[in-house]
Order: structure tokens, then sequence, then C-alpha cells
């Protein structure tokens, strides 16, 4: 067997191999982008071993592959083949039988901390294993092994990046409305997992993630009402304030390299973007405006910033060079178009657009062209972009914000599962 | 094209005319320490500014500019800071929930701007004042309508300092 530890196992203690089939690579595949794409049958029984583990780890894998969109798994009750042992090749005429097109097969042991996972997935039409991976990592480890093995599944299947082994940081909201508690949180990308990263004495908005998903910059309120943006390390826990600016300092986000906060800075009512180098700590002014500009995004080869800014009278977007200067106008559909966010594949910058009576989410291409609305109502804010580009979670609030989750063909949009009331997501890269 | 709301609006005009007829009236009676109207609070007292004087102004929607009841408000909290200039204070700018969080941090400094530099028009020092700005954070009413929305689109001033003995 050809023996090979990935990128991934360095940082986290977690060994990965591809478990090669003896027969050529079928072609299980959908196309994404087709109109009249159907949901991929998919049969997901219990991996075998270690108690409930194995359920465990499979009701983590259907649930992800489910929210996906792509996939619909089947309810297991249906199930001919009860116990599916990961030794033998599967009955394929019982996965048939229950139109299942693909068949996910495997199993989890457990040795003191350590936990092996492996898995296979089937063509069930050809009887033929489509992929296969083996896992070795920490016991705790457990969710993200599922949530790999689903980028697996999914990347195999669509030959789109995986986004399930991710995390959102985001901001916890409870208590009356004209007074509400906010916390930094953090969650994995389905919800499990929540933790809490400031306590609540001081007003937090917009975190976002560092490339390392270990840092998370972020807007907070001292008590007296200055604003400032922060940096916090997740694992440390050590806080600072980002430079020290004669103003409020608000909607921060990293590079794509890690090196520099681009944020704005307010001041007599004006706010400009700047940068700051997170090494030197020189800042860098890169608008010069009596106007609003802020909410800046990278491009992510780090060239470009695409922002907001009423110069022209209104909320429009517009892109300039990550130096600054001169800056083009690209969004000029109907209404104000706020918070762009540039997607990791470099393809399209999601927005909130705001009409007469409703906020919308949706994207365009950097150039302007394209644009779409993927969901629209009474309130949509704030969209952030999975890893692969593909998806995109934001906030909508009916009386109180709850995260969602919509996909870029507006096919998905469903709840993200949060313990109380949440704004404001935003998507760390895949865990490395 | 604005629908005017029957609420905050309508309140604040009242407060105004009320004040006004009280300070009319004191004025004959040459009641020095009620100038500002016989409501709540001693006068001096921050009671007495947020009662008799009015301690916020309110903003149309998606604007800074200071409508003509909002600088009479302003004038009005210039005479009584004239007065009673021992306070400092800090100018709260706010935004309505119908904009974008952070585009709502930037409006609700420009409200906190435009009601600092009336102030200073009208002869207070910038060295008493700060501003600061919630954005949409910190609704003082939370219905989902228009009603609400004009109350929340507002500046307040807030004082502090040792009140004038």
């Amino acid at each position: 067997m050809n023996k090979r530890i990935s990128r991934r196992s360095l940082a986290f203690g977690l060994a990965a191999t591809p478990l090669i089939a003896a027969t050529a690579r079928a072609e299980l595949v959908v196309s994404l982008d087709r109109a009249n794409f159907q949901p991929m049958p998919i049969a997901i029984p219990d991996l075998q071993g270690e108690g409930d583990l194995g359920a465990r780890v499979a009701a983590v894998i259907a649930n992800d592959l489910q929210r996906s969109g792509v996939f619909a798994p089947i309810d297991k009750r249906a199930f001919i083949d009860k116990a599916v042992s990961p030794n033998v090749m599967p009955q394929f005429d019982s996965w048939r039988a229950i139109n299942a097109q693909a068949l996910v097969t495997g199993r989890v042991q457990r040795d003191s901390a350590r936990m092996h996972a492996e898995f296979r997935l089937w063509d069930v039409a050809s009887g033929e294993q489509a992929t296969g991976q083996q896992y070795t990592t920490d016991a705790n480890n457990w969710r993200r092994v599922a949530h790999l093995i689903a980028d697996a599944i999914y990347s195999k299947i669509t030959g789109a990046g995986g986004f399930f082994d991710s995390r959102i940081v985001y901001v916890d909201e409870t208590g009356p409305k004209q007074a509400r508690r906010k916390r930094l949180a953090l969650m994995d990308q389905d919800g499990a997992n929540v933790r809490y990263l400031t306590e609540g004495n001081e007003l937090v908005v917009t975190p976002r993630f560092s490339p390392s998903s270990q840092e998370v910059t972020y807007m907070a309120f001292a008590p007296n009402g200055d604003a400032s943006v922060r940096l916090l390390n997740i694992e440390t826990g050590q806080r600072e304030i980002v430079g020290n600016f004669p103003g409020m300092t608000f909607s921060p986000r990293f590079s794509p390299d890690g090196e520099r906060v681009v944020m704005s800075l307010e001041q007599s009512g004006n706010a400009n973007i700047y940068t700051m180098d997170l090494r030197s700590r020189a800042t860098t002014r890169l608008t010069d405006t009596s106007a609003i500009d802020t909410s800046p995004s990278y491009s992510p080869d780090g060239t470009q910033i695409v922002f907001e800014s009423d110069r022209g009278g209104a909320q429009q977007l517009y892109v300039m060079a990550a130096s600054g200067g001169s800056a083009r106008r690209i969004s000029f559909g109907q209404g104000r178009y706020s918070t762009p966010v540039w997607s990791p594949k470099g393809d399209y910058i999601a927005f909130t657009r705001q009409t007469a009576n409703s906020f919308g989410i949706g994207v365009m291409k950097p150039d302007g062209s394209g644009e779409r609305i993927l969901t629209e109502g009474f309130h949509n804010e704030g969209p952030t972009w999975a890893p692969n580009g593909r998806y995109l979670m934001f906030f909508r609030d009916q009386g109180g914000a709850k995260i969602f989750m919509a996909d870029v063909t507006g096919r998905v949009d469903i709840a993200v599962p949060t313990p109380s009331f949440g704004s404001d997501p935003a998507w760390s890269p895949l865990l490395s | 094209m604005f629908h005017l709301p029957v609420s905050a609006r309508a309140v604040k005009f009242a407060l105004v005319v009320a004040a006004a007829l009280a300070a009319s009236a004191c004025a004959k009676n040459g009641d020095e320490a009620g100038q500002f109207g016989a409501g709540a609070g001693a006068p001096g007292s921050q009671q007495d500014f947020a009662a008799n004087v009015g301690d916020r102004i309110f903003f149309e929607t998606d604007s800074s500019e200071l409508t003509p009841t909002a600088q009479a408000t302003l004038s009005k909290q210039a005479a009584w800071l004239s007065r009673y200039a021992n306070y400092s204070f800090t100018i709260e700018g706010h935004a309505d929930e119908r904009g974008t969080r952070e585009y709502n941090f930037a409006l609700g400094a420009r409200r906190a701007q435009a009601t600092h530099d009336y102030l200073v028009s009208k002869g207070i020092s910038a060295s008493r004042m700060r501003t600061v700005s919630y954005g949409k954070e910190r609704p003082v009413a939370t219905c989902d309508d228009i009603s609400c929305w004009s109350q929340n689109r507002r500046a307040v001033t807030v004082l502090s300092g040792a009140p004038a003995s």
C-alpha cells in the first residue's frame, strides 16, 4: 500500500493514508452547476467498531453531506443490508434496490488515546471503489475525522474543494434587544463544539480569522464607548489593541498572508481605510476621502481590495490596488451595496444589497458583471465564504439574528444551529 | 415619500412647545432657576437636562443632517451647557437597524460629529465634548418598524463630570 502522510497530519497529529482500490477509478461525479441538478442518493451505514462511535461518525458525515445540498442521504431504516462489513465487497444489489448511487463503508478503532478510522466510497452502479482513506489521530478529534471523510466524499463527487473541516467565529447574542450581551464564539462549521472567546463584558463585533485560524481580529468597545480593533490569539487567549489610532477603528480583516490588518479609521465623521503591518506596526493610509470607506476585503492573491464607499452619494462597491490610490466602482444595480467579501477562489465577490424594504445577499464577478441575488428578505447581512468558495454564511434578523448558509447556485438556504442568537459569522480556511 | 412616525417626533415637538411656554412664563416671574422649564429635576441636574432641554436629537434615514427640530434642541442644549459649564459630556451617535453593521458605526460617528460641530458653533468648547458611535448596537426602541427606527436614529448628549454647585 502506498504510504503517504498528508500535510494535514503535521499540525494536528493526524495521519491520512489513501486506501487504494483494486479496480479502476469509477466515474461517480455530479455537475454542480447543471440547471436540473438533483442531489445524489447516498447510503451511509454506521461505521463498524467502538460502540456507538461508528454511528456518531456516520451521523456527522451524513449531516455534512445533506447540508451541502449535493447529497440526499438515505434513511437508515430503508437499508436492506443492516450490518456492513468494511472487509468484504458490499452486496451492491441490496444498495441498488434502495436507489443508492453511492455507498460509504468504514470502521473506527480506538487504542488508548488514539483513534483509527477508514472509509471507502463505492459507486453502487458499477460496484467500484471511488475513493478511500484511513486516518489516525487523537480520539478527541472524532468529529474532525468525520468532517475529513465528508470532505473527501464531497470533493470526489463534485470535483470542488472540501469545506466541512472548518470553523466559524461569530458573535453570540443574548439578553434583551436594547442591551444585547455580545460574545465572540467559535464553533465547528456544523454548529458543534461552541466555545466562547470573550466574557460578554465588552461589546464585540465583526470577528475575522487570520489565515492560520489561530488568531481573530475584531472590534471591541471600551466601557466609555471608545471602540478599537483588537487581536485575539485563540490558543493563548492573549489580546491586544491593533495600533494607536486617533479615532474609532473598525471593520478589520487580515491580509491573505496574515502580515497586515486592513481596517477603517473614523476621524471627524469620515472613515478611511488603513493597513497596519503587524510586525513593524507601520500604518499606511489607503483611501483619502470625506466619505465612509469601510468593509475592505483583499483579493485572494493580496493585490487588490474591494470595499464599500458612499463617496458617490450612496454605499457602492469599489476595487482598488492593495496599495491604495484610485478606485473603480463595480456595483451598478439597484440599491445600496455593502460588506463585499472576495471569494477564496477569486471568482466572485459576495455582498449585502439593500433596497427600499429588503436586505439581500448576492454575488458578482470582480468586474461587477454577473450579479445574482441568492436570498432576499427583511434582513440578511454580512456574507462570509466557505473555504471552497461555493457556500456563504450570513446572518438574518427575524426578531433576533441567526446564522444561515446558502450556496452560490441559490439551491441551499439552511439555518446553522447556534445556542442563542448569532451574527457576524466568519468562516475559517480549511483547518490544518 | 417619507412617512412621518407619530410617536417620537410628535412627542418631541410637543416637548419643545411646552418648554417654550414654560420658559416665557418663567421669564415673566423672573424665576431664573426655572429658565429651562418646570419639569422633573433640580435646575442644573442631569434630569433637568434630559426632561426640560432634551438630551437627544433625531435624524432622517441614512442622514446626518440636522433637521430644524434637531437644531432647535441643540440650541437649547448649548444654552443649558453654557450656563452649567462644569459638565463635560459625550455625544453618542446611533443608527437604526436598516443599515449594515459596519456602515452604521460610521453613520453614527457622522451624526455625533454633526452634533459636536453644531454645539461648537454655538460657543461650547470642544474640549468639554467627546464623540462615540454605537452604530445599530444600542437601540432604544425595539419594534421592527419605522416608528421604532426613527427613535433609534439619534445623537444623545450624555453628561458627565461635576455639575455646577
